[in-house]
Order: structure tokens, then C-alpha cells, then sequence
């Protein structure tokens, strides 16, 4: 998961503290994991100097948790294009996907496109690997069906979550 | 797969509404020949509706469903049933096969019922069930076979007449992995075979896995899938 | 995307892919076949591809599908088989009654000269037991006299050839021997013979005189030869009536049962025609292949059915309806009533398919019923009955006496009636089933699943209510003809039980024959009298054209013989002469003016036109009284000059015939038995008759009979295909019946509901039946111009037949339900 696109995308919406941008994080993505301080500080840096973000203003009072970050036009289009991008299909993607797919409704993109890219993604390597399978020998099969039934997990996961879109922009635009 | 230049199935804006429930609002949806095209969605969504309508067997509210340049609703009964012998097949989750008949007289039907004679309709079906791994069931009746075995006799009746397109709705559904597995594999390699192509609506990705390209209904609207990114 | 889909897929989910499950998928409204451009019609070969496949349908599928095809065969097949009988009936009583006039003996009444082939007979007929034996003396004048039809010769004097039948009586009766002693020297033979139980017999003999010219002489006729004499046992067309409305009602069921019976495992049929929809099977080919699996089964019981035919008719010999019985060589079905049968019942068959398809859409992915939902309107279904009221309604009381009656417009009026009940039903079941709700699970479950489907069940009874009708009707009529069939004969049995008459005796012929009477086994009383006539005494005289000879009755009897005539008290004694006059409302008035005391009247009275012979003039003794008449034991009133043997000489009585009245013990039955063996010494011109206050046609018995016999084997028949439909709707829902056990539903409330779901519309039906029995009884009843009458116990018998079938049924279809309801019913195919 790239904390890096995750905090950019939650300044999309507009400017925000150091401070506040780890509080909107761990509210929505962080349920087990807190995000460390030094963790958003060194992001924030390194998105700096990429030019992806910059700084909009210091608050008195000093320490690098007070500074303000905007995003650059730059910065826009590196999510947009991250958003787009389907993940390489793998087990355990959800905490991505899901991160994904709020931070396009809170972006005010089509997160229904975002689903079906990652679906369409999931089927091509499923049909990649059925069609391994079915030339390949026993323990490829048995290999090969492992990672479907995974995709297939993902995919219905996928599908689940394209038929609740609306009740989770509701949440999260609340 | 190499997809024809002509496209042998093609339905523009399909809508169908069965009492107040729409089933279709502006599905669309292109098969080209030897193509396996796989149509998923939720329940409900129109799936069906919309393998019924492109078969002939429906026929919409509005707009058209074209075979080979043929518009289907301006056919007959009798010119869709002839379609139904000769250039389609259909592989359904239950109930399609005909008790009373043994498989074999199953495989043969259509050809017997497109006036083939009985010998050489039932010698070509035999080999069609041994095609399917099934020969040994020839003189059973569907109640005495199980699921999978039904299923894979299902898949040699609707193959025997070389038809350019089957239907399959759910063909798996009431199968196990194994068996749903066995009979997808032996369908698309049937079907790659003889160059037919294939409509499959399953909501099983694995199934689907199976196919060229995607279909995707929801709410009575398709998406080509191979159109997103 | 726009919205999440109406319900979330989950995996596990099953598709809604079965032709029936699928709630709209598969009927499409929109579309109109008609409007299409005709297809070109198959040629034979498609014609016959589809049939056969039909028929491969009917005989394939296994044990159950087999079972179903030989339930439609035997339900047509007895259907069939009622239908030959049927048809045999017309053959057979022609040649039954052929054969009767082949052998009739009965005297054209014209004079033949003796000659080497003529010879004399005369009958002989008794009664034994209550069967009738007809018996002809023979004896031939000449070596050229042909025998009888079944006799190679005729009987020596002393012999006789006998009916298989009457020989099995005699061997087992030695009472009857008694009175029939001759040596049987053989058996008459098919020829002449009406039926197997016919009791007949051909003796020699070798005293008979053939009658003189004016029949006073003489005890036989001359006769060339048997037969050429028909006189045809009109029955009338109140008889007419019955029997047309007996076969209608017999047959209307039957034919409501071969409709049910070709429909059996339709639901079945449809949902396999669904399946050959989707592999390519046009509308046509599916009316073809249904037409096809139909014919087969109705083909198969036509089969059967003529084996049943011939193998019940085997039966035939055996079995005697009062005193008619068949050969089975006599119960030959008409040939173009065969072809009929032949080709209507398959037709029938398919045309039953096609018009059960006819409101059927099948498509590929399943059966669609049209105007499943729309009410049933039941002005067209009154209309039917009607009609048949109006066909029936100028008939009204014109059905009387010897009126020509038009059959073929009762039958159809009756049908109509008959139809217009069954067409009722339906409409009836649905309304009334419509306002059920309510009440236990059982109750609940009954009639939802009636009010989901009444079409089935409404069906199912039509033919217990058209047969309940029916009978109802017929048993009404019957009541109120009643009269027309058993007469009044006025006699008062308590007086005497037995009359035996002898023509052409004599006074000490008759006293002889009296003293022999009364010294009889079994004979309390009796009490004879000799009767003879007379005429006006210038009848010798007269010429012209209008002479009369008035006819006087000269009675000749001891005072207690002419008691028994006459009021003539205490002051009768050996020389008396009595004088009784004709009764007032006779119209006689010819007679009264001879009839008195010191006037002459002749003796010799011929019976012929011309008067013959010298008159043998005797005069009333002047003071003879006239006294009242009495009505004589057989019920007439005699009348005319009553003489004591003293006062008259008997012999010149002209050809005097005796009556000899005789009461029996009571506590004897056989006691009649000993009479006729006495009186069958008498010669050859002796009579015993039964005294008896009424007289029934047999007629009647028979028809009543048949009826209870047919009303009986519809309503089994209707019992068995309703027993088949009840297995069968139990089998497609076993599924269903399994979940609800499964979940709890106590097998007892499925039984009730089982029971409710089949007794509702059977209630309904005996109702609806009672009602339309009722009034085509009444209909009927005013044909024949009688009172309106209820017949509440045939009513009450019917309705309690009907009840019993749909008992016994569901009895029947419960150890298979209790089956079904297993929980490893949940386990299907």
C-alpha cells in the first residue's frame, strides 16, 4: 500500500496539517495500525522534494507537525494515476483496494471505474492462469488453482464492494 | 483467440421489461466467431434476460438483436427454431435435458429433429459422448446420471450440430469444482474445436476465467470489460 | 455505476435457471405467432418423424413413464370396450331376434292342406321356478317335413331334443322331468336357439288334430315350415326414452373418462415439450410430437380394449339378465359403429391434446398457461345446458302411448345437459374455492393449492358429476314411469293363485280334470267352470253384409264354480240357470237383448264370419234370474248365461274351454310345480297361468340393471384416474412435501390436506351433480308428462357412491404419501 499516494490524495481535498493529514489517515485506513508521526513526517518530505506537495503555511509554535501541506497540480495527477492503475493482482490487496476506492469517492472520481479496472485486471490473470493450468501437470493445476481461488475471492470481493459504492460514499462523505 | 472481422451476434440497446421490473435498459453486447464471451453480474441483473434475447428466445421491447445480419424478432417461429437446431447450442444449469430419452437420444434430438436419420444422428452423438467422457452413460437416462456427467451430456447435445454459437446459462451452477471445472474445460476446448462461439453468463469467476472477454450487467446495462482501462 | 444491484450475489445462490422456476423469463406477450407468414407445412415423413417421437416418449421414461402410458391404455381401453359392447348391443339383439322369428311358431292364420311336408305343432310352454320353458309338440305329416332351425330331424313321437340350458334344468330337476318326460334325444343347435340360457324344447308327438275349418275341432296347427313371422316386441317410446338416456348417461362418462385419461402426466408432457423447444423443436413439431405420444396411448388401449372386448364377451354365455342372454358370436360390434370407435377414440385423443395445449404456450424455457388469473365467465357455460333444455322442452309431455320420438334430439338434449353440468364445475370450484381462507394448516394448505390450480381438480371430478347426474336423472324417471311398466291386472291372488285353462274339453273331462286337481300335492282349493258361446238364434238365417252374431258367453260350472262368477247366493242347486248381463260401460247393447229368460238362443257360434254347420237351438228356461256379476278371481267380470251341467247338455256346447281356479298352501312353494306337472296330463290344449295382482315388464329389471351395473364401473373407472392423477401430483410435489415435514408440518395435517384438497371439489361436484340430476330428472319426467316426483333415496345413493370413490381414493393415496413424506424425500432424482 503507498502511504505516499494515500496522504496525497486525502490533501486533494484541500490543505492540511501534518497533524490533521495522520488523524484523517488513521481514521479511515489505520483501524489496527496508527500511523507514526515520523512516518507521515519522512512521506511528507520525500513528496516535498518530489514536488507533489508544498508547503502552505507553518503555525506557530514550530516542530514539523505544524506545517501546512497543499498539493501541486502535480501531485493531482500522480493520484490520478495511481488510481487508475489496477493493482497487480495478488492476495491481501484489500487494504490497497480499499484505500483506493474511499480516497476516489472522497476525491470525487469514479470509483466504480477503479473497480472494474481491478476486476478486469483480476479475470486477465485468471484466465491466464486457467489456461496454464489446463496445459500444465498435476502440481501446476493444483498451484494454479490455489492462486484462482484467491482471485476469485478478490474478484467477488470486488464485485461486493462495486454493489455498496453508494452506501459507502454515504459513510464517508458523511 | 483471433476474433472475426464480422461480427456474428450483435445487440444494440436491448430493453425488456417483464411486468414493472426492467430486465434490460440498453443492453448491448458483440459475439464474433470462436469467441468465449463470459456475462457476469449480480443476480437479477438481466444476465439471462440477455442470453435469452440474443438466442431468440426472448424477443425485446426495443431494440434488435442481429444474427449474421438477420434481425431475430422479424423471424418466424418456425425460422427460430430451425436457428435453434442448427446454429445454436444450449447448455442450461438443469432441466434442459429430456428425461424420458436416453443421453444418447438426447445428443441426437437436434439433429433428428432437423430430419436427420435416427442411425446416423445417434452414431454421430456417440461420438460426441465419447468426446465428453461420457460414453459409457449412452443408455442411461438423465435421472440416473449424476450432476456433472447430466451436464457434460448437455455439452455434447448442444456441440453435436457444430452450431457457431452455444449458449451456456449458469452451466455449472449446480456442480462441484471439480465437476464445474471438467465440464467448462471440455466445453471450451469442444468449442474451440469446432470454432464455435460461446456465450457463457456464470457469476462464478473461475467459469469466467474460462472465457476471451468479459461481460459485465449490472441493472439491465452492459459493460465490456475489455473497454474500462 | 450508479447504484448497487437490487440484491447482493452471493455465490451460493442458486441461478434461476430451471424452465419452471424461472417466474418471467420465458413468456414473452409481445409476441404474436399468428401474425408471422405461414411455415411450410411438413411432409409425411415429418409428420411421421414426430409421431414416433411422440410415441417413443409414451413408451420410454422408464417405469414411471411406462406405468402412465399403460394407466392412459387401460383407461382408454375400458373406455373402449364399454363403447363395443355398446356398439354389439344393436347386432346382437337383431340377431337374437332373427333367430326368434326363424323359429316363431305362431299361425299366419291361414288354412294349409296336409301334404308330404307339413306337419302339426302346437305349444307347450311352462313355468318352472319362476323360468319360462317353451316347448313345441311336433309331428310331421309327411317324410318331407323339415325340421325346426337347430334340429337336424324331427322328434320321434315320445322324444324331444332340448336346449343345452333346459337339459342342465331337467338333469338337476326331477319335478320338472316329471312334467316333461320325453327321452331327450339330442340338443337343439346354435341355429335355433336365442341365447345360451334359452330353456326350449322340441317333442314328438302323436296326438295332435289339426284344427278344422271353423277351429271348433282340433287341437294344432298345420305348418310348412318355422319362421317368416316377425312381430316385433314394440316397446314404445316411453321405453325409448330410457334407453337412449341410459346409453347417454353410461357413455358420456366414458368418454369424459378416455379425456382424462389421454391428459394423464400432462404437466410432465409439457415441460418435456419445453426441453425439445430449446434443441430446436418448433410449435408445430411439438403439437405433432404431443399428438403423436397421445395416439400412441390411445392406439395401445384401442388394442386393449378389443381384447378386453373379446375376452368379456367370452364371458357373455354365462351371464343371463332375467331371462336374455348372448352368445359370444351374437355380441358382434356393428362394423361401421367399429370403424367409428375405431378412428374417434385416437382422434378423440389428440383432439383432447391439442385443446389442452391450445391455452399452453411452450417455450424453451418453460409452460406458460394463458388466462391463468382470468376469471371464468359463466354465461357460456349456462348457455350449454340450455340449449339442451331447449332441445328438450317441445318434447314435454309428448313422449306418450305409441308417439314416434325423436332419439337423436334427446340424446343431444341430454348430452347438452349433461355437458353444461361438467362446464359449470370448473366456473363453480373457482368462485367457491376463491372465498375459502382460513381455518387449520391442512385446511390452508387444501385450498391454496386449489385456488392456485382448480383447473386440475375440477377436472378430475367432471366425470363422478356427469355420471352422479346421470343417475340421479335416470333413477327419477324410473320412479315416475314406474307404472307404465308393471300393470294392474285387478286379480285378487288371495281368491285363487293358479288358473288352469284347457281348450276343447268337456264337462266330464273338466270334473275329471278337477277331481285330479284337487288331489294335487299342495291344493287347498279349486273350483272350475266350462265356457263356451252362443249367438242369436236366427243366425243361420241371416245373409248380407251387415249380419252380426252377437256373442253370448254360455258358462257351464257346479254352484260353486259359477259362485265364483256371479252373486248367486244360496239359491243354486243342480239344474239352476243364471242370467248376467254385460256390464253397463261395455257398450254392448246388442247382447242384453237375448240374454233373457224363455228366449232361444244357437249354440253353434262359429268363430268365423261365415256361419257353418245346423243351428243347435236351446232356450233360457223361462224364471232364470239375473243376478250381479263378481269379479272372478284373474280379475275380469264375466258375464252372459250361466248354466249347472244339469240344466244344459254340454255336448253341444261349441268347442267349450275349461278354467279351473286353484288356491295353493301357502307354506308349500312348490306347490304350483305340482299343479303344471298335473295339469301338463291334461293334453296338449292345457294353460297354467300365475294369478297375480301386478305384472311387471321385464324390461324394466333390465334396464334398471344396467344401469347400477354401468353407474358402478364408470364410477370405479373415474376412482382409478383419479387415483392416478393423485399419485401423480404427489410425485411432483415430493420435494415440496418433504420441506414441510422437514420443517415440522405434522403428517397428519398433509394427509387432511390431501383429503380436503380432493373431497372440496368432489363436494362440490356431488352438489352441482345433484342439482343438474335433479332437474334433467324433472325434464325428463315432464317428457313422458308425469307429476314431478323426488327420488330422494337414489339421490342419497349416488351422492353416497360418489363419496365412497373419493374415499376409497384417498385411502388409496396415503401409504404412497406417507413414502413421500420420508425425510429422505428431500433427496430427489
Amino acid at each position: 500500500m503507498s502511504i505516499g499516494h494515500t496522504l496525497l490524495g486525502l490533501l486533494e481535498s484541500g490543505p492540511r496539517h501534518g497533524y490533521d493529514l495522520k488523524r484523517a489517515f488513521d481514521e479511515r485506513f489505520g483501524h489496527d495500525r496508527p500511523l507514526a508521526y515520523g512516518q507521515v513526517y519522512s512521506t511528507m518530505a520525500r513528496l516535498l522534494k518530489n514536488g507533489l506537495v508544498e508547503v502552505d503555511g507553518i503555525e506557530p509554535g514550530g516542530g514539523p507537525e505544524r506545517k501546512r501541506y497543499a498539493i501541486t497540480d502535480a501531485g493531482v495527477t500522480d493520484v490520478e494515476s495511481w488510481l487508475a492503475q489496477p493493482e497487480k493482482p495478488e492476495p491481501y490487496l484489500q487494504t490497497t483496494l480499499y484505500t483506493k476506492v474511499v480516497l476516489a469517492i472522497l476525491t470525487g472520481r469514479p470509483a466504480a471505474d477503479l473497480l472494474d479496472t481491478q476486476r478486469a485486471e483480476h479475470l486477465r490473470l485468471m484466465r491466464e492462469l486457467t489456461r496454464r493450468k489446463s496445459g500444465g501437470d498435476l502440481a501446476d493445476q493444483l498451484i494454479c488453482d490455489h492462486a484462482l481461488f484467491h482471485l476469485e475471492a478478490d474478484l467477488r470481493w470486488l464485485e461486493l464492494t462495486a454493489a455498496r459504492l453508494d452506501q459507502l460514499a454515504a459513510e464517508v462523505t458523511r | 483467440m483471433t476474433a472475426a472481422p464480422e461480427p456474428l451476434l450483435v445487440a444494440t440497446d436491448l430493453h425488456k421489461v417483464y411486468g414493472h421490473t426492467p430486465a434490460l435498459d440498453g443492453a448491448e453486447l458483440t459475439v464474433r466467431a470462436g469467441e468465449v464471451v463470459a456475462v457476469m453480474g449480480p443476480s437479477g441483473s438481466g444476465k439471462s434476460t440477455l442470453l435469452h434475447c440474443l438466442a431468440g428466445i426472448v424477443t425485446p421491447d426495443s431494440g434488435e438483436v442481429r444474427y449474421r445480419g438477420r434481425q431475430l424478432s422479424a423471424m418466424s417461429d418456425g425460422e427460430r427454431s430451425a436457428l435453434r437446431r442448427t446454429d445454436f447450442g444450449f447448455v442450461f444449469q438443469f432441466g434442459q435435458l429430456v428425461p424420458e430419452l436416453t443421453c444418447l437420444e438426447n445428443v441426437a434430438m437436434p439433429m433428428r429433429l432437423g430430419g436427420r436419420k435416427r442411425k446416423e444422428a445417434e452414431a454421430q452423438a456417440a461420438t460426441w459422448l465419447e468426446r465428453l467422457e461420457v460414453a459409457d452413460i449412452a443408455d442411461q437416462r438423465p435421472g440416473e446420471v449424476s450432476g456433472g456427467q447430466g451436464q457434460r451430456v448437455a455439452v455434447a447435445r448442444a456441440l453435436v450440430g457444430e452450431p457457431r454459437v452455444v449458449f451456456a446459462d449458469e452451466p455449472t451452477g449446480a456442480l462441484d469444482s471439480l465437476n464445474g471445472e471438467r465440464v467448462m474445460r471440455l466445453l471450451t476446448e469442444a468449442a474451440h474445436d469446432t470454432g464455435a462461439a460461446v456465450v457463457l453468463v456464470t457469476h462464478e469467476p473461475r467459469v469466467a476465467a474460462y472465457s476471451d472477454r468479459e461481460i459485465v450487467v449490472r441493472d439491465g446495462k452492459s459493460r465490456d470489460m475489455e473497454r474500462v482501462s | 455505476m450508479t447504484s448497487a444491484s437490487p440484491s447482493p450475489s452471493s455465490p451460493s445462490s442458486p441461478s434461476s435457471h430451471s424452465p419452471s422456476y424461472e417466474p418471467f423469463a420465458g413468456f414473452d406477450g409481445t409476441r404474436d405467432p399468428g401474425g408471422r407468414p405461414p411455415e411450410p407445412s411438413a411432409d409425411l415423413r415429418t409428420w411421421l418423424r414426430d409421431l414416433l417421437l411422440g410415441a417413443r416418449f409414451a413408451a420410454g421414461g422408464g417405469r414411471e413413464g411406462w406405468l402412465r402410458t399403460a394407466l392412459t391404455a387401460v383407461g382408454v381401453a375400458l373406455g373402449v370396450a364399454m363403447l363395443l359392447l355398446a356398439a354389439a348391443v344393436p347386432a346382437m339383439m337383431d340377431a337374437r331376434d332373427q333367430r326368434r322369428v326363424a323359429r316363431d311358431t305362431l299361425s299366419m292364420g291361414e288354412q294349409i292342406k296336409p301334404g308330404p311336408d307339413t306337419f302339426l305343432l302346437d305349444s307347450a310352454d311352462t313355468t318352472y321356478h319362476g323360468d319360462d320353458i317353451s316347448g313345441v309338440l311336433l309331428q310331421p305329416e309327411g317324410r318331407a317335413a323339415q325340421p325346426p332351425p337347430g334340429l337336424a330331424a324331427m322328434p320321434r313321437p315320445g322324444q324331444m331334443v332340448v336346449s343345452p340350458a333346459l337339459k342342465k334344468l331337467l338333469a338337476s330337476s326331477p319335478l320338472l322331468r316329471e312334467r316333461i318326460p320325453y327321452e331327450i334325444t339330442g340338443t337343439i343347435g346354435k341355429a335355433g336357439l336365442i341365447g345360451p340360457a334359452d330353456l326350449y324344447y322340441y317333442a314328438g308327438s302323436d296326438k295332435l288334430v289339426a284344427y278344422d275349418a271353423t277351429r271348433e275341432h282340433g287341437n294344432a296347427d298345420r305348418a310348412r315350415g318355422f319362421g317368416a313371422h316377425s312381430n316385433s316386441d314394440v316397446r314404445g317410446p316411453v321405453f325409448n326414452l330410457l334407453l337412449v338416456t341410459v346409453l347417454v348417461v353410461l357413455l358420456l362418462p366414458v368418454a369424459v373418462f378416455i379425456a382424462t385419461a389421454v391428459r394423464l402426466g400432462g404437466e410432465r408432457r409439457d415441460r418435456r415439450l419445453a426441453a425439445l423447444r430449446l434443441v430446436g423443436a418448433d410449435i408445430r413439431m411439438t403439437r405433432r410430437i404431443a399428438a403423436g405420444e397421445a395416439l400412441f396411448g390411445a392406439l395401445l388401449g384401442l388394442l386393449l380394449g378389443a381384447v378386453f372386448f373379446l375376452v368379456a364377451r367370452q364371458f357373455a354365455a354365462g351371464i343371463t339378465i332375467r331371462d336374455i342372454s348372448a352368445f359370444p358370436s351374437d355380441l358382434m360390434p356393428d362394423t361401421a359403429l367399429t370403424v367409428l370407435i375405431a378412428v374417434s377414440v385416437p382422434m378423440a385423443a389428440v383432439a383432447v391434446t391439442m385443446i389442452s395445449l391450445r391455452r399452453t404456450v411452450i417455450e424453451p424455457l418453460g409452460v406458460f398457461r394463458q388466462g391463468l388469473g382470468r376469471r371464468r365467465r359463466v354465461w357460456w357455460r349456462l348457455l350449454i345446458p340450455v340449449a339442451g333444455l331447449a332441445l328438450l322442452a317441445p318434447m314435454f309431455g309428448a313422449v306418450k302411448g305409441d308417439a314416434s320420438i325423436n332419439q337423436y334430439q334427446i340424446a343431444a338434449g341430454t348430452v347438452l345437459l349433461l355437458i353444461g353440468v361438467t362446464a359449470l364445475l370448473p366456473w363453480l370450484v373457482e368462485t367457491v374455492v376463491g372465498r375459502l381462507s382460513g381455518g387449520p394448516v391442512a385446511w390452508q394448505l387444501a385450498t391454496r393449492r386449489l385456488q392456485l390450480n382448480s383447473n386440475a381438480s375440477a377436472r378430475m371430478v367432471s366425470g363422478v358429476t356427469v355420471a352422479v347426474a346421470g343417475a340421479i336423472a335416470l333413477q327419477m324417471l324410473f320412479s315416475a314411469v314406474d307404472q307404465d311398466f308393471v300393470f294392474d291386472t285387478g286379480a285378487d291372488p288371495a281368491r285363487a293363485q293358479v288358473m288352469v285353462s284347457t281348450d276343447g274339453t268337456t264337462v266330464g273331462q273338466t270334473a275329471h280334470d278337477l277331481r285330479l286337481i284337487s288331489a294335487t300335492k299342495g291344493v287347498r282349493e279349486s273350483s272350475g267352470y266350462l265356457r263356451s258361446q252362443a249367438t242369436r238364434p236366427d243366425a243361420s238365417t241371416l245373409t248380407g253384409d251387415d249380419r252380426t252374431f252377437p256373442y253370448l258367453p254360455v258358462i257351464v260350472g257346479d254352484c260353486t264354480g259359477l259362485r265364483e262368477l256371479a252373486a248367486i247366493g244360496a239359491g243354486c242347486k243342480p239344474g239352476s240357470t243364471f242370467l248376467v248381463q254385460p256390464p253397463a260401460d261395455d257398450g254392448n247393447d246388442e247382447s242384453p237383448k237375448y240374454l233373457k229368460a224363455g228366449h232361444r238362443i244357437d249354440l253353434n257360434a262359429g268363430y268365423s264370419e261365415k256361419y257353418t254347420g245346423a243351428p243347435r237351438l236351446w232356450t233360457i228356461p223361462a224364471g232364470t234370474p239375473t243376478v250381479a256379476t263378481r269379479v272372478d278371481p284373474t280379475g275380469s267380470r264375466q258375464w252372459g248365461v250361466f248354466a249347472t251341467p244339469e240344466a244344459i247338455d254340454s255336448s253341444r256346447l261349441f268347442d267349450p274351454g275349461s278354467q279351473i281356479m286353484i288356491g295353493l298352501d301357502p307354506h308349500l312353494p312348490d306347490a304350483v310345480e305340482y299343479v303344471r306337472n298335473t295339469a301338463a296330463g291334461f293334453g296338449v290344449n292345457t294353460y297354467v297361468m300365475n294369478i297375480s295382482s301386478t305384472q311387471t315388464k321385464a324390461s324394466y329389471t333390465q334396464l334398471r340393471r344396467g344401469l347400477f351395473a354401468g353407474a358402478t364401473l364408470t364410477m370405479v373407472l373415474i376412482g382409478a384416474s383419479l387415483l392416478v392423477t393423485m399419485l401423480e401430483q404427489l410425485r411432483d410435489r415430493r420435494k415440496l412435501l418433504a420441506v414441510l415435514v422437514a420443517f415440522g408440518t405434522r403428517r397428519s395435517a398433509l394427509a387432511w390436506s390431501v383429503l380436503w384438497q380432493t373431497t372440496i371439489p368432489v363436494v362440490l361436484g356431488l352438489v352441482l351433480a345433484c342439482a343438474g340430476g335433479i332437474g334433467l330428472g324433472a325434464v325428463l319426467i315432464a317428457m313422458v308428462g308425469r307429476a314431478f316426483q323426488m327420488d330422494w333415496g337414489s339421490v342419497a345413493l349416488m351422492s353416497a357412491v360418489g363419496a365412497g370413490v373419493v374415499l376409497a381414493v384417498t385411502l388409496l393415496s396415503l401409504p404412497p404419501l406417507w413414502r413421500l413424506m420420508r425425510p429422505d424425500g428431500l433427496h430427489t432424482e
